[in-house]
This record gives structure tokens, C-alpha cells and sequence, in this order.
């Protein structure tokens, strides 16, 4: 899956036991297995996927599959401060690209990427349902509407006030 | 997050149903529900109607599925019932990923209870003990409100056992979805409660008659369920009374875009477009002109001005070229090239297609690409027909939904807009000045002060000019890298 191995600790593997328990190792409960792993370790490795098919009875190929299908779950870890702008439509037309182009340009990096600080990850996302709200930034759970390319900058400060 | 914004005024034409209670109720207090009449509806059919009975009442008040594709609700249901099972499963679809639509959204964060008590009467109809809502991840704050509104009803006695003392069963519980547009449809949302990939299957056979677990299933849309306890309360005949001869009641639409008032509205069906965008959305934005609305998301198309005075209901929407879908109504003015939103609801298929059928794993991506070359300059009169060709297969043999009203924005782009493609491929030009691959960097006269910072930043020494005198790009030479435009402080170059 990733080249990059991890070793899991002790109370790593305990936790993600005590969720596949807390479902009753249930195969149909994967997703929601996988919500709560992905809450608990920010992200997906390889690894975590592995420990939950054996606990599920299921292949890892299976649980991987399921992980890749949606684009809620994620296979990198996300930045302390996760940014995503909404590509939806009512934000699309109301210029969503141009600040998602701001962020780029401003944090030099690209989509699905994650900045080697760790700090900032970059996404879009299709819709919050705050369409009134148009241009929609998210960064963690903090909602920023009606987004101007010239907002960017302060957006980026509030979470970095040292500058880049 | 923010709570979906309701329009502060409603305004004439407006009739509120399944929205009846948003924004008016505390929605994490049962009894200020039950004050609104709230669970009223379940007690009285429980208590005196036969689930035959019942059912008739919701065929007979003509509601249709308000997910998208309209089918008649009451239909549904009888169909599941007629499906002898030791169970059955009641599922409401909360899996709302129509871009630009959050009326679902609303509901459950507003008015969650009507949701379950609608659900509790599906499962008396059909014979059903237990319920799924099955929703979005990314709707934190309608998952708070959902289990608040299931412990208080069964704290209640409205869900558990022997509902009202009557000796019916029936409990709710929620499955998360995990961003996956095509989860919309129903087979593979199904699939997706199943803890699998959310890839649909062939029907039939139904999920009336094979849904989840292999159990007959009954699934509706969050908006669906939440005009039921109305209609039991108010009968058949006043819901029938509201909408046109085939679409009864009425229907919530997600109104934004480039209009002044932006929200969520609820008008009866009939209504026409005009009347929407220009007396409820009070008209588009800093006076520009009206170009085409977008109805029914990804799956549907644009209307035009020609279209603003045909009354919405799901048949002549369909008739257009577009569709009702779940109610998302984007409205477009004169800057929105139509080329470049075609490219946008592909880019937002091909993401979104599972994969499991070719024509709308590839085909869609194909399509994705000749877009991709007409705007950016590459296009060549016969890529218009291959456009249209291979948007014609698409919908003919895609295995689900999704596939198969995937190309509908192109070919509505391309019935009403034909013209903007052609501009694009022979004159190489966007009128709407969206592509940029198409637009050229000019400089000023007025402005230009030749300060040489834009001779300065050219990367490919395009520009000449004396210092203190006016400034040219020689075109042969630019490669629309817009150093320039960024460089300059005097608003002297510009891109058109």
C-alpha cells in the first residue's frame, strides 16, 4: 500500500481493538469502523487498515477497496490546519477558483498536498451545503464565506501569525 | 458550520411544507415539535387506519420522490408491502451530494423529528421495525440533531416498542456515508450501509424487493419524508389541491448563484423560473444579464430565457432538457462561460463515477477532455459532434443513474449555447472572458505610466517600451503567463 512503514504502539492497537469491539466485529460496520480510526489517528495508514481486517475477518485488499472508494477517508495524514475549499457549484460560479488559485500561490503548494511542516494541508471539497455562504473556505471546523482572493492572506495568518 | 440559510423574508408564492417547521422550532426539543402538531399524524394512523388504507392516503395526495427522479411515493411503498419478509427495512436517503443543493441539510438540522415520524409511518405501511438514515459525514451539526431527536422520541414512546401502545415496533439508527456522490443512488447506498464500496447493481431486482441484507427496502429522500405527517394530517385531497396535474405539493429549491437573494425556497409546483429568479431572488446581481439557470445538479442541464415562463414541475423540466433532481437552481449571468460549466459538472463526474461501468468510467473522462481542448483553444469543429455522439451512448448504456444523466450539462450546453461552442472552436474565442488559454494580454494606453516593471517580470520579453512611454505585448511572442498583469501597479494590463 505505502512504502513507508510505521510501527503501531501498543495502545495504537489496543484502540483500534476496543473500536472494532465497540461494532461487534461486525463486517458490515466497516465504514463506520473506519470513521472512528480515522477520527481517533487523523488518517488511514496502511497499517491501521491491515489490524482492521484481521479483527473484522475480512481481507485487507477488502478494507482498502472500501478506503479508496470514498473520499472521506485518507490514506496521508491531513495538516494541523486543514484547509478546504468548496468546489461546488454555487461556489464555482461565484469564483471559488480564483481563491483556491490565492491559497496555492500564497502556501506554494498544490492540491492533496500536505505541507512539510505539517502545518497546512490543501483540499476541495464538493459542497458543505452553505451555498448562500459562496465562496466557502473550511480550515479545521471554522467556516470562512464569502471568500475574496484578497481574504486569503488574513485566513492564512490567523493560523500562522509569525507569516510563511 | 454555519446553519443552511433560510431567505429571512418569505416572500409571496412562497408555501412551506417541508420546511414548515425550520427556523420556527426549537429542533432539539421534542415538545416544541409535538406543539406543531408534531407526532399527531402517527397516532392517528396508527390508531385508525390499516397500513392499506394509509398507503392509499399517500398515493391518492400524488407525491413523488423529491431525490430526482420523481417516482410516485405511494407506489413505493405499496410495493414494499406487498413483499412478504420476516423484515423489512425503512431508509432515508440524507446523502444530500448535489452540489448546491442543502434543503436535506436544513431539514434535519431544523426539523429532524418530522424526518423520524415520517420514517415510523413508512414502517407501519410496509411492515417495517426498523429504520436507517443513512448520511453524510460531512454534516456534523444534522447528526448532532438526528440522535437528539431519536433518544427524546424514544424516551417519548414515539420509537421502541409498541409505538403509542399499539404493539408496533419501530426504532431508528444512522449509517454515515463517507463522501461518495453516487451513494445517492439508491442500489448503492445500499451497498454502502452493507459496509461495501458503494458500486450500484442492475435493477431490478428492487430494493422493494431486494434492498438491504438481501430485505425488501423502502428508501425516500429527507425532503419526501418530511411532507408525509402533512399530508396525513391535512389529507390527500388539500396536498393534491397545491402543483400542477402531475406534480403535486410543492418543492424546495436551493436558489444561488449570480441572483440577489440567495437561499433556500419552497414554492408550490407550477411556479414558473421567472417568477423564481426575479421576484423571490429578487433579480441577478449588479445588473448583469440573465443567461441560464442550472437545474438538478451534475445530472441535469441549463435553461435558458426561453424556458422562464414554462411552470416547474418534473415533466416539463425534463421536457427542456433538464431535470428536477434534488433542487439545486444555480443561476448564471452574463460572465459564466457555458463551455467551461459543462467542463465543471464533467470534472465533477468523472471524480465522482464508482468505476464499475466502462461507459461512464471512460466515456466520461473522454468527454472531460474534448472539453478540456475546446476551451483551452485545441478544438476542431468535428470534436462538436463527437461531443455529441459520445454523450448519446453515455446515456444509453451507463449502468446507473449517474452515467446515465451524466452528459445531460453538456448536451443542454449544447442545444441552447451552440453558438459559444462554435466561438470557441473557430474563432478561438470566450466571450464571456472565462478561458483564459483563449484570452490575450493587452496593455492600457491610458494607464500604462512606463514604469518597465512589466518589461521587467516578461519571462519571454514580450513587451517593449521606452521608460516613461507606452508599453506593447507583441502576441506572437506571450505565453499568457500573466507575470505582467500581476507586476503592474497602475491596472494597465489587461486580460480579454
Amino acid at each position: 500500500m505505502s512504502s513507508v512503514k510505521i510501527e503501531l504502539r501498543k495502545d495504537q492497537t489496543d484502540k483500534i481493538h476496543t473500536i472494532c469491539d465497540s461494532f461487534g466485529n461486525q463486517e458490515g460496520e466497516l465504514i463506520n469502523v473506519l470513521h472512528k480510526s480515522q477520527e481517533t489517528f487523523g488518517y488511514l495508514p496502511a497499517e491501521v487498515q491491515e489490524l482492521i481486517a484481521e479483527k473484522l475477518e475480512i481481507s485487507a485488499a477488502k478494507v482498502y477497496g472500501v478506503v479508496t472508494f470514498y473520499s472521506f477517508f485518507s490514506m496521508t495524514p491531513k495538516g494541523e490546519f486543514p484547509i478546504s475549499i468548496c468546489t461546488g457549484t454555487a461556489c464555482y460560479v461565484r469564483g471559488a477558483e480564483t481563491v483556491l488559485n490565492e491559497f496555492k500561490k500564497q502556501l506554494e503548494m498544490e492540491v492533496g498536498e500536505t505541507r512539510t511542516d505539517g502545518k497546512f494541508s490543501l483540499s476541495c471539497l464538493r459542497c458543505v451545503g452553505a451555498c448562500g455562504l459562496a465562496p466557502v473556505v473550511q480550515v479545521g471546523d471554522k467556516t470562512y464565506g464569502r471568500v475574496a482572493p484578497d481574504d486569503v492572506k488574513g485566513i492564512i495568518e490567523e493560523y500562522l501569525p509569525a507569516g510563511l | 458550520m454555519p446553519e443552511a440559510t433560510l431567505l429571512a423574508n418569505p416572500v409571496k408564492k412562497q408555501i412551506r411544507i417541508a420546511l414548515r417547521n425550520c427556523g420556527v422550532i426549537n429542533p432539539e426539543t421534542i415538545d416544541e415539535y409535538i406543539g406543531k402538531d408534531g407526532y399527531f399524524a402517527l397516532g392517528k394512523v396508527l390508531t385508525g387506519l390499516t397500513p392499506a388504507e394509509a398507503i392509499k392516503v399517500i398515493k391518492d395526495s400524488g407525491i413523488r420522490g423529491r431525490g430526482g427522479a420523481g417516482f410516485p411515493t405511494g407506489l413505493k411503498w405499496e410495493f414494499a408491502s406487498k413483499n412478504n419478509s420476516d423484515q423489512k427495512y425503512v431508509v432515508c436517503n440524507a446523502d444530500e451530494g448535489d452540489p448546491g443543493a442543502f434543503m436535506d441539510r436544513s431539514i434535519l438540522e431544523g426539523d429532524p423529528h418530522s424526518v423520524l415520524e415520517a420514517m415510523a409511518l413508512c414502517g407501519y405501511c410496509i411492515g417495517a421495525n426498523t429504520g436507517y438514515i443513512y448520511i453524510r459525514a460531512e454534516y456534523p451539526l444534522a447528526i448532532e440533531r438526528l440522535k437528539i431527536a431519536i433518544s427524546q422520541a424514544r424516551e417519548y414512546g414515539f420509537l421502541g416498542n409498541s409505538v403509542f401502545g399499539t404493539g408496533f415496533d419501530f426504532d431508528i439508527h444512522l449509517k454515515y456515508g463517507a463522501g461518495a456522490f453516487v451513494c445517492g443512488e439508491e442500489t448503492s447506498l445500499i451497498h454502502s450501509m452493507e459496509g461495501l464500496r458503494g458500486e450500484p447493481t442492475l435493477k431490478p431486482p428492487f430494493p422493494a424487493e431486494s434492498g438491504y441484507l438481501g430485505k425488501p427496502t423502502n428508501v425516500n429522500n429527507v425532503e419526501t419524508y418530511a411532507n408525509i405527517p402533512v399530508i396525513f394530517l391535512k389529507g390527500a385531497a388539500w396536498f393534491s389541491g397545491i402543483g400542477t396535474e402531475k406534480s403535486k405539493g410543492t418543492k424546495v429549491f436551493a436558489l444561488a448563484g449570480k441572483v440577489n437573494n440567495v437561499g433556500l425556497i419552497e414554492v408550490p409546483m407550477g411556479v414558473t423560473l421567472r417568477e423564481v429568479i426575479y421576484e423571490i431572488g429578487g433579480g441577478i446581481r449588479d445588473g448583469k444579464a440573465f443567461k441560464a439557470v442550472q437545474t438538478g445538479g451534475p445530472s441535469g442541464g441549463c435553461l435558458t430565457e426561453k424556458d422562464l415562463d414554462i411552470p416547474i414541475d418534473y415533466e416539463n423540466l425534463i421536457a427542456c432538457g433538464s431535470m428536477m433532481g434534488s433542487g439545486g437552481m444555480i443561476v448564471m449571468d452574463e460572465d459564466d462561460c457555458m463551455v467551461s460549466i459543462a467542463k465543471f459538472f464533467l470534472d465533477f463526474s468523472v471524480e465522482e463515477s464508482c468505476g464499475k461501468c466502462s461507459p461512464c468510467r471512460i466515456g466520461n473522462k473522454r468527454l472531460y477532455e474534448l472539453l478540456e481542448r475546446i476551451c483551452t483553444g485545441k478544438g476542431e469543429m468535428k470534436d462538436i459532434d463527437r461531443l455529441r455522439n459520445l454523450s448519446e451512448v453515455i446515456k444509453d448504456t451507463s449502468l446507473c443513474g449517474l452515467g446515465q444523466s451524466s452528459p445531460n450539462p453538456v448536451l443542454s450546453t449544447l442545444d441552447n449555447f451552440y453558438h459559444e461552442y462554435i466561438s470557441h472552436v473557430e474563432d478561438k474565442k470566450c466571450t464571456a472572458g472565462v478561458c483564459r488559454d483563449l484570452m490575450e494580454y493587452f496593455i492600457v494606453e491610458d494607464n500604462c505610466v512606463g514604469c518597465t516593471a512589466c518589461a521587467r517580470a516578461c519571462p519571454v520579453g514580450a513587451i517593449t517600451g521606452e521608460r516613461k512611454e507606452i508599453h506593447l505585448i507583441n502576441l506572437e511572442i506571450c505565453i499568457k503567463c500573466g507575470a505582467c498583469m500581476e507586476k503592474c501597479k497602475f491596472d494597465a494590463v489587461i486580460l480579454k
